[in-house]
């Protein structure tokens, strides 16, 4: 109600430090300062600085920190977290989640291994199949919750169980090895040193500007952000919700096979709610909203790292996994108050 | 020109003059007749007002005529053709467009972006976020719109200003008729002012004709040309502003109440 009464020019929120030109090193620092609290991206991004100094630098892990080995393995930590993440940055924009991505990634290579090993279908087209049953998975889960109308937490929790029970049915719980014809281009996706995060970059930087800069990324906002809005301004928002959950699973299904090739075996024990969950806490971390309309993948990434540094830091330190899972809960929560209190800061600033 | 209709008839008007042509509309959903036969037209250049209480049918009628939902029967003709809207896109394609009274803006995107939205300038693959938010300053600056910055996210804004971009964004598809649902409604003096300016000026420049939903009669008496008044899912009342008032709307609307108790409980 105050707003009717404010002047105009009071309303209309420029930027605030506009009114009041300070000398030049205060402006600087009142434009980090706003920066740092306008970009949700550059909270989680100092955090990360501020682990990599810690274990780089000044925790008992410092001298094996910087190491190739240790480098290459805190990128295999992050990699499937930040693929993983992109899809969840998507989904959860749109106001849905998919909890079942980590059992696409335990599926897929199954799927390519029975492909080219029973029924003898050459290892490219077997890993493009694998692929393609992600787009199929995310495209049951997009039909139950959009168009059968069921939440989507309880969809995915549904196929994510459905997939599990086919890996440990099909392959008897029995882990299986690569199959000789895919060991080639696995070097690619999966088994040479920086090939992971290469393609997380990658991945990462493409959905970056999807989001950001296309049609796509702006109507998946539009989706979340105002449903009823997104329809009525002509915005097919079952279609955005749809292709966002294809991209989810099949991204789920992309970092599975990477997996396999890095490990050089096919596990029926990996992937499940884990790499969902940190891929999830990733998002949230890099500031994505769980009730939709606001997300950053490029924070999502920054979360994953944050994230995988802490699991390889604490590692190296020889901190046993077991208290690994406080001190990881404890960041989180960290985290989002941090997160919590800054968009505060944000809404007075813009006020 | 229109002419005065005898009361409880829709106005015969010039077919050459009508942009838009409603004739004989009904909808239902599920048991409840929304819209039991509307007959409406709407000239070039005019400014119509469609009044009536809540659930006569005034929110029904308009999703109907920007595409939202589709009549279970009847006809509308625009520009003298038949026309069957499969969609808001379509409806929008043919020359209309829409303001919401549940404001169809996206809280998180900017003011540009608001405004462009399912209508983006692209360069491809990507939008072309400049070209965007310079037409947006331009056109806001052009309608005397007063905003410091369309980089902010709409949530930032007072519900005048929402408002006001809501109606810039449908003025800027270069819409041949324009529908506000309810472009007043819970608005401060000032702001109410700033909207009612807008339908003045684009009333002015005529190259636009526009049907007003609101509840104020005397808001719409002073924009309107020509007013209709919806009642149990039929046109009413169609007469010219400046041959009514809020009295006498007031007192039609009333009479009915006073004559559908009376039958009910008659009936009982």
């Amino acid at each position: 109600m105050s707003d009717t009464v404010q002047p105009t020019a009071e309303i209309a929120g420029g930027p605030p430090g506009e009114r009041a030109p300070g000398s030049k090193p205060r402006r600087w620092l009142r434009t980090a300062g706003s920066l740092f609290v306008r970009q949700r991206e550059a909270t989680v991004f100092v955090v990360a600085v501020l682990l990599i100094i810690y274990f780089g630098f000044i925790s008992s892990a410092a001298s094996a920190f910087f190491t190739h080995d240790n480098l290459v393995v805190l990128s295999q930590y992050a990699a499937p977290i930040m693929i993983i993440a992109i899809g969840e940055v998507l989904l959860l924009i749109c106001g849905e989640i998919d909890l079942s991505p980590g059992f696409v990634y335990t599926f897929a290579p199954f799927l390519m291994h029975y492909l080219i090993d029973f029924w003898g279908v050459p290892a490219i087209p077997a890993i493009l199949i694998s692929l393609l049953m992600g787009l199929v998975v995310g495209w049951v889960n997009a039909f139950l919750t959009v168009t059968v109308g069921l939440p989507s937490f309880i969809t995915t929790l549904g196929t994510g169980f459905i997939l599990l029970g086919l890996v440990l049915t099909t392959s008897h719980a029995f882990p299986a090895s690569i199959p000789g014809p895919a060991v080639g281009i696995g070097h690619w996706l999966g088994t040479y040193a920086w090939s992971e995060i290469i393609w997380a970059v990658l991945l990462t930087a493409i959905f970056h500007v999807v989001l950001i800069r296309t049609r796509w990324g702006l109507y998946t906002v539009a989706t979340g952000g105002n449903k009823l809005g997104a329809t009525e301004a002509g915005i097919n928002v079952s279609r955005i919700k749809y292709g966002n959950f294809m991209i989810t699973a099949t991204l789920g299904a992309f970092a599975g096979l990477m997996i396999a090739f890095q490990t050089n075996t096919i596990d029926p024990s990996s992937g499940g709610y884990t790499p969902m969950f940190y891929a999830v806490t990733a998002a949230v971390i890099g500031g994505t909203a769980m009730l939709g309309g606001v997300g950053s993948i490029l924070g999502a990434f920054l979360g994953a790292a944050v994230l995988a540094l802490m699991l390889d830091g604490f590692t190296v330190m020889g901190i046993s996994a077991n208290p690994l899972d406080i001190i990881l809960g404890a960041a989180i929560l960290v985290a989002m108050i941090a997160n919590v209190q800054l968009a505060r800061l944000r809404e007075a600033g813009r006020a | 020109m229109t002419t005065q209709a005898p009361d409880g008839q829709a106005a015969p008007a010039p077919a050459g003059g009508d942009v838009l042509r409603v004739e004989h509309i009904t909808k239902r959903f599920g048991a409840v007749t929304a819209l039991v036969d509307v007959n409406m037209h709407l000239t070039r250049g005019e400014v119509l007002g469609l009044i009536g209480d809540n659930g006569a049918g005034k929110s029904t009628l308009l999703k109907i005529l920007c595409g939202l939902y589709q009549p279970d029967s009847g006809q509308i003709m625009l520009q003298g053709q038949a026309v069957s809207f499969k969609s808001v896109e379509h409806a929008r394609s043919l020359g209309i467009d829409a303001v919401y009274q549940d404001l169809a803006l996206v809280d998180q995107l900017t003011v540009y972006h608001n405004i462009f939205l399912n209508r983006e300038r692209i360069r491809w693959p990507l939008l072309s976020n400049r070209a965007m938010r310079n037409l947006a300053r331009q056109r806001l600056d052009d309608m005397g719109i007063d905003l410091k910055s369309v980089d902010v996210p709409v949530a930032m804004l007072s519900g005048g200003q929402r408002q006001a971009i809501a109606v810039a964004r449908a003025v800027y598809s270069e819409a041949k008729i324009l529908l506000l649902d309810e472009p007043l409604a819970a608005m401060g003096a000032k702001e109410a002012a700033l909207i009612l300016d807008l339908v003045r000026d684009l009333k002015r420049k005529g190259d636009v004709s526009i049907i007003v939903i609101a509840h104020n009669y005397g808001q719409v008496l002073e924009i309107c040309d020509r007013v209709n008044l919806l009642q149990h899912g039929m046109i009413t009342v169609d007469k010219l502003s400046k041959d009514t008032s809020v009295q006498e709307l007031n007192d039609i609307v009333i009479e009915e109440y006073r004559r559908a108790l009376q039958e009910r409980q008659r009936s009982a």
